[in-house]
């Protein structure tokens, strides 16, 4: 099954994902329910669950709130893909187990099908028909990728010291 | 030795071993801090990480902060419920809790002392990076991180290369630390600080009280900056060949007031191009800009005067010892008298959490870092982001006004 794009576009911030005032919570639907509704208030309503948000550069700035990645991950969002992350989005999604693809030179646009083997970082623009491969990880976040997350990462022993 | 940055040294310190930009590195960390918005979500990770809850054990209770700030008091059940989570959590495992009322994590850091220069500091909150004000490390992260950091002690980091800030001259007056993070927001963006410390250096730093310092490596964050260290007396100095991605070069004598426009931080103006725009809605307070000195300021500007009719004036000191401070020197009873309304100290009214939120429409003058659409509760509100003076200023004159008071009364 093929994916469509919702595009957005750069410094998308935490804040816009998930407003503070639902932050407050450890129910993923509460999160899920409110994600991308300051940024799209059609975002819940022509979202399907696999399809993939994509966006400029520095998607998730803004506020630590793991929440913000938690609440993507609960709508059903296959990826996020962006031309680049800010830092601190970047690692959340990764310890949450939320696909995040770095692909700087994406010109993927609106409604788009995608399809792709994202654990090996390669996208398919089926509207395009181009291809993009995201940008390498490194070998910690790789094997908290690997691993399922962080949580998962820990509790199966793992130490970030072996890396 | 190759010559290193403020960032490289402390780092290298830490973990005995030379270090330099772009290494992957496993540090220890001397403090790691969560609120009531992160610290929920930190605490589910860290027992979850252990297969044997009952066996879950923190690195070094010492280490570990929690504080109820973010929404204080509680403003529902479901969030008096979690931080009453915070509250069973520090007793079972010996951590300290600051309750609400007792202040922002990153007024209470520093009037505690908690991350003297050169510790390592990971806050699950972006505005971690306060603590670079006096020397140290500081850096943001998330609920997950923090988790893993208070289980394990550590955590790993990539060394940030460093964009080193050169700040000389002197500021005019009713211009503050808050008007250059504008200036270089609007110079620099969101985005180009990201992964990169910063090093706040130059002549004007030894003019800027702590508190002005505090605010240049507070809005850190808002430049997506890992971290952002002074150079002053206290911290490490960074050597004369160190390598820098960039250098800043700002003459601070020229700096006018400025002002950030909805939607972002980014979007700052000299303030001059608003004057006379009404505001119906000021609000002190926030890590940025609610210290001491911050409120003088704005009872300076409201000295036996009264806030413009229509415009609701909130203030919100950085803690409890602020507050108290604030009574004792009639600081809060100017500003009472002016027509200001007292906040419960904290974070809530900038996220957008409870107390003060805009209606549709409202337009606010925010001393706070963050103007994102909804940030304050309502994404149909328009929020500006200014020094304290320019927000004591509109909220007197009911519309942007040039702050003409001297720097620190």
């Amino acid at each position: 099954m093929t994916m469509r794009a919702h595009v957005y576009g750069d410094s998308v911030d935490t804040d816009r994902i998930i407003a503070g005032k639902y932050t407050k919570t450890l129910d993923m639907n509460d999160l899920a329910k409110h994600v991308m509704e300051d940024l799209d208030p059609q975002f819940s309503a022509r979202f399907r669950v696999g399809d993939v948000v994509v966006a400029g550069e520095h998607f998730g700035c803004g506020s630590s709130r793991e929440q913000a990645a938690l609440a993507l991950r609960a709508a059903g969002v296959k990826a996020v893909i962006a031309k680049s992350f800010a830092r601190i989005f970047f690692r959340n999604a990764i310890n949450v187990g939320l696909l995040v693809m770095e692909i700087p030179d994406h010109d993927i646009r609106q409604d788009d099908e995608l399809d792709g083997e994202f654990a090996k970082g390669i996208v398919h623009n089926l509207t395009q028909n181009k291809t993009y491969t995201s940008s390498a990880l490194p070998p910690v976040m790789l094997a908290i990728v690997e691993a399922g997350g962080l949580v998962a990462f820990l509790r199966n022993g793992g130490s970030f010291e072996q890396l | 030795m190759r010559a290193q940055t403020i960032a490289e040294k402390i780092l290298s310190e830490k973990i005995k071993r030379d270090v330099r930009a772009g290494d992957l590195i496993t540090c220890p960390v001397d403090l790691c801090t969560a609120s009531d918005t992160t610290a929920p979500l930190a605490i589910r990770s860290f027992e979850q990480m252990c297969a044997d809850t009952t066996q879950a054990r923190l690195a070094d209770p010492q280490k570990v902060v929690l504080v109820i700030d973010h929404a204080a008091p509680a403003p529902n059940e479901r969030i008096a419920n979690l931080h009453s989570l915070m509250r069973q959590f520090a007793r079972m495992h010996g951590c300290r809790i600051y309750e609400s009322g007792e202040g922002i994590i990153h007024h209470i850091v520093y009037e505690q002392n908690l991350a003297p220069a050169g510790s390592v500091v990971m806050g699950a909150d972006s505005h971690t990076t306060t603590y670079g004000a006096w020397g140290s490390f500081a850096a943001g992260i998330g609920s997950t991180d923090a988790a893993a950091i208070w289980k394990t002690g550590h955590t790993w980091l990539k060394v940030p290369p460093t964009i080193r800030i050169e700040l000389n001259g002197s500021l005019s007056d009713g211009v503050f630390a808050k008007d250059i993070m504008l200036h270089l927001l609007a110079q620099l963006g969101m985005q180009q600080a990201n992964y990169h410390a910063l090093e706040f250096a130059g002549d004007t730093i030894a003019q800027l009280p702590m508190s002005e310092r505090i605010t240049l490596a507070n809005m850190t964050a808002e430049l997506g900056g890992k971290t952002g260290i002074v150079e002053c007396a206290q911290s490490v100095q960074a050597d004369a060949q160190a390598d820098y991605a960039k250098i800043v070069r700002v003459d601070v004598s020229q700096l006018e007031p400025q002002i950030a426009l909805p939607n972002s931080p980014a979007n700052g103006r000299p303030l001059a191009e608003l004057f006379g725009k009404p505001v119906n809605f000021a609000f002190l307070g926030t890590c940025t800009n609610s210290r001491i000195e911050d409120l003088r300021i704005a009872a300076a500007i409201l000295r036996g005067k009264k806030v413009a009719e229509g415009v609701r004036f909130y203030i919100s000191p950085a803690s409890r010892q602020t507050l108290l401070q604030a009574t004792r020197e009639g600081v809060l009873e100017t500003l009472l008298d002016a027509g200001a309304t007292l906040l419960a100290t904290g974070c809530g009214p900038c996220v957008g959490t409870h107390m003060g939120v805009p209606a549709d429409g409202d337009v606010v003058i925010s001393s706070g870092n963050r103007n994102f659409a909804g940030r304050m509760g309502n994404r149909n509100a328009q929020v500006y982001l200014a020094s304290p003076a320019a927000v004591a200023s509109a909220a007197l004159n009911g519309c942007i006004s040039i702050p003409s008071l001297g720097r620190h009364p």
